[in-house]
């Protein structure tokens, strides 16, 4: 378990979930003439005009806004995916200019398949923990790739969420601890020159998802002295609906403690940012004095565990942006032809 | 300011010319202009060639363009320099030449209108003309001239309570009037019943209310007083000019229906003329559009702002109405020219001041006005051309 | 490939920063130099509201090379809600959603779909209908 020598927290909390949506039974009826149980109900589709910087933009906006914490006053921005524009240039400079942050911040980009997100949230606990930076912004956003017809294209999908992290007497959710279980398993990855990720099936399953996933969180339980009982809500990472509510009940949480966070049914698996946007989705119901874990899950692979606390700060902070039920609210279905032309799947020239 | 004469006139015609060079194009129309001034004068007199052309880099991938068309008419030596100012440098080169020709510089000048269009394909067709407008913060979001006029004719239909099938009597009018030049694109005529059903291009307008841009030269030719009584003709004459500017920007405009620079453009013209709007007979517009036409005839005080659809209905922009437009096919039916737009306009104008415009000639037409603007009005250059009989 | 010509607007296209002037507090976009009579402090840099509504609209169809893979798409005359009308393109929305007078706000986005894989990305201000929250 690690924890930060000087308490922190959540300052505030922002996500972006694009508009669009396609259904599962959609990208079904292209591949297996409609034979197969799509792992989710549907999946986010970012527009023609979004990418990692531009969700990240608007959830990092959100998040400064429930945190009214002036953006110069940032000491880093960092943004964690695997589908960062660039190869070579930062998200973050991009993110960061169009916040107002810059010039005197940290900002580099993050990955970690899909847990870079809360990789950037653990440096950020200890910039501001040991006194280097008072608030730092971890993003986590993505608009994940797969290969057309494989499995993974019914839930690799887009979404971005952001936390500023400060001093937790400022919080609105104290960051009790974490921790961070890391090995090499290799269930999902991608080369450097190739446009889609390859996975090993049914290995991304028990000794990777499944393994890291409870090894983080039980530890994290056993060093805070606490069981699932102790917390109000978890989340868990989503790749699909089935793998969290499976974790969820292999760790003895009820299913009504990660209701209010399992957003994979609805939008599929936004990779870096998946289980902070389940945090922020659950925040938007949380009450002072609740208490929260979320586990994130990262492919070849790890998991990070955080126990959190909600404060009464949050109450006030929380109508200060929109809501994630706003984003999933305003969903406009497209079909699989428009899919694949904002994808950039055509070849347009 | 003295008299100027136009002596001379030539185009060749509007189309997608892909066998044709840009030089081949601007040596056809000054050829058919010299035969005006034949057997007296030829080639050797023209002292200065005053080229209009507003896309070439883009376009025909040709800077430079008046050397390039002295050296290419073997005029080589002479005064020549290209004018540009957007979708007006036609009428802007046709002023550069009117005050050098009124200032005694040169008694006999050619201006020459070129747009070689054909050689890109549309989207740098598109991109060329939006260049014109403020390119950081119209063209680089995506706008065309296009999409400002669509934005305009919204507009228009919202404040007026109009639904955008109130436009097609324009459109109806210049293909009507197309069909009788054999120098225009399109010569066929079309009907209310097509507009309606045509497909949008930049909703609200539809592809029967956007001119395509095509590939055109036209020149004429202008002599001074003393040269023109030489001549022993009988000439038309341009009796005023003026140019007036607006915002590039349409958004920074306080009043974007009201084209300013149209407006005061024709005051300008009209008062180097000594002349009123009642002495007009026949005129050309900068008319892409239904709504760029209507635009026009109410910002220079042809019609009541919010009445030029009305108006149109009653056919009084056909040959016969009150104030004639298009009768040469306008940008709609002759085409969209470019930079080369004003001098064909000249060039019609001086064809209904002759009594030579055949089917669609404006009866007993003495004063003509040639607007043309760079942009949605960002330039707009007006010209006044009376007829060899009226004394003015 | 332009790189210094939108990189020195990023304070207008990131941030949506125009100029205030100091006295009759004025707005003013996109920010510009000293008009001539101008004095170089005359106008400050103020970051906008992003909130305004539609003026007019349209949906382009026949679009300039660099967007013509992008289209349909709509494109707005706003008057913002500082005064100044400007241009920009609309975006997450539909066609038949769209009404003169519409609230909207602006969002950040790449302004147009990249054709040439070695160039740099363009991101700037567009708008979208405002944000509803469920009722």
């Amino acid at each position: 378990m690690k924890q930060p020598e000087q308490p922190v927290g959540v300052i505030g909390y922002g996500v972006y979930i694009p508009r669009y949506r396609i259904a599962g039974r959609e990208i079904a009826r292209i591949w297996t003439d409609g034979q197969n149980v799509p792992p989710v109900e549907s999946k986010s589709v970012p527009g023609p005009d979004e990418d990692t910087i531009t969700m990240s933009i608007e959830a990092s906006r959100n998040a400064l806004a429930r945190a009214a914490v002036p953006a110069e006053q940032l000491g880093a921005v960092w943004v964690g995916s695997e589908s960062h524009p660039y190869s070579v240039k930062p998200s973050g400079t991009i993110v960061a200019e169009a916040l107002g942050t810059t010039p005197w911040i940290s900002a580099a980009d993050w990955q970690f398949a899909c847990k870079a997100g809360t990789e950037a949230l653990t440096a950020g606990m200890g910039m501001v923990s040991s006194g280097m930076s008072r608030y730092v912004l971890a993003i986590g956003a993505d608009t994940a790739q797969a290969r057309p017809g494989d499995a993974l294209e019914y839930t690799a999908s887009a979404g971005a969420a952001a936390l500023v992290i400060g001093p937790a007497d400022e919080s609105l959710a104290v960051i009790e601890a974490m921790v961070s279980y890391v090995t090499d398993t290799p269930d999902f990855f991608r080369r450097a020159d190739r446009p889609y990720p390859v996975h090993g099936q049914r290995f991304t399953g028990e000794p990777a998802y499944f393994h890291h996933s409870r090894s983080a969180a039980q530890r994290l339980l056993e060093d805070l002295g606490r069981t699932p009982d102790d917390y109000t809500y978890a989340i868990f990472h989503q790749p699909n609906a089935k793998f969290p509510q499976a974790v969820a009940k292999q760790l003895g949480f009820r299913p009504e403690q990660i209701a209010p966070g399992l957003l994979s049914p609805q939008i599929g698996n936004i990779y870096s940012a998946i289980a902070m946007a389940g945090l922020a989705a659950t925040l938007d119901v949380a009450r002072p004095g609740d208490t929260i874990l979320m586990v994130s899950y990262g492919s070849s692979a790890g998991s990070d565990a955080f126990s959190l606390r909600v404060t009464d700060a949050l109450l006030e902070r929380r109508p200060r942006a929109p809501l994630t039920a706003t984003y999933l609210a305003r969903q406009e279905f497209v079909d699989y032809a428009i899919y694949v032309k904002w994808r950039n799947e055509l070849v347009l020239g | 300011m003295q008299h100027v004469s136009i002596v001379g006139t030539g185009s060749a015609p509007v189309g997608e010319h892909y066998t044709r060079t840009l030089e081949d194009l601007a040596l056809e129309a000054l050829s058919a202009a010299l035969q005006d001034i034949a057997p007296a004068l030829d080639l050797s007199h023209i002292k200065g060639l005053y080229v209009a052309n507003a896309m070439g880099e883009v376009l025909a991938w040709q800077a430079h363009l008046g050397a390039f068309l002295a050296n290419a008419a073997g005029l080589s030596g002479i005064e020549a320099f290209r004018v540009e100012a957007a979708g007006a440098s036609g009428g802007v080169a046709l002023r550069q030449a009117t005050l050098a020709v009124a200032a005694g510089v040169a008694d006999l000048v050619a201006v020459v209108g070129i747009e070689k269009a054909t050689d890109r394909l549309q989207g740098y067709q598109e991109l060329g003309m939006a260049l014109a407008t403020d390119s950081s913060f119209e063209a680089e979001h995506g706008i065309t001239l296009t999409a400002q006029w669509a934005m305009l004719m919204r507009r228009y239909l919202h404040q007026y309570g109009y639904t955008a099938d109130v436009f097609a009597p324009f459109p109806v009018n210049a293909h009507a009037n197309g069909r009788n030049n054999p120098h225009a694109l399109y010569r066929f005529g079309i009907n209310a019943e097509k507009y309606r059903k045509a497909t949008q291009v930049a909703s609200p307008l539809n592809m029967l209310d956007c001119a395509t841009l095509a590939d055109g030269a036209a020149v004429v030719l202008l002599a001074s007083e003393g040269l023109a009584r030489e001549l022993g003709g009988n000439y038309v004459r341009i009796a005023g000019s003026g140019l007036a500017t607006d915002t590039l920007a349409l958004h920074a405009r306080s009043q974007p229906l009201l084209l300013d620079a149209a407006r005061r453009s024709v005051d300008q013209a009209l008062g180097q003329a000594h002349l009123t709007r009642a002495d007009i007979d026949v005129l050309e517009l900068t008319d892409p559009h239904g709504i760029a036409a209507a635009l026009a005839l109410e910002s220079c005080g042809f019609v009541e702002a919010g009445q030029a659809p009305a108006y149109a209905a009653e056919g009084q922009i056909t040959p016969t109405g009150n104030t004639p437009i298009a009768t040469a096919g306008g940008y709609k039916a002759r085409g969209d020219v470019g930079g080369a737009t004003g001098v064909y306009q000249i060039v019609e104008l001086v064809r209904q001041l002759c009594g030579e415009a055949g089917p669609a000639q404006v009866a007993r037409a003495q004063v003509a006005l040639a607007q043309c603007l760079g942009g949605v009005g960002s330039t707009a250059v007006t010209h006044i051309l009376v007829a060899p009989e009226k004394g003015v | 490939m332009n790189l210094a010509k939108h990189w020195r607007q990023k304070g207008t296209y990131y941030l949506f920063q125009g100029q205030r002037h100091k006295t009759t507090g004025e707005i003013r976009f996109p920010a510009r130099p000293p008009m001539l009579g101008e004095r170089a402090d005359d106008w400050l840099p103020t970051v906008l509201s992003g909130k305004g509504e539609i003026y007019s609209f349209t949906v382009l169809r026949q679009a300039a090379t660099e967007f013509e893979s992008a289209t349909p798409f709509a494109l707005a005359l706003i008057r913002l809600a500082e005064g100044p009308m400007i241009t920009a393109q609309l975006t997450d929305c539909a066609e038949e959603d769209l009404f003169i007078g519409q609230p909207v706000e602006m969002v950040t986005r790449l302004l147009r779909r990249p054709t040439d894989k070695d160039g740099v990305l363009v991101y700037g201000y567009k708008f979208r209908p405002v944000l509803s929250s469920p009722s």
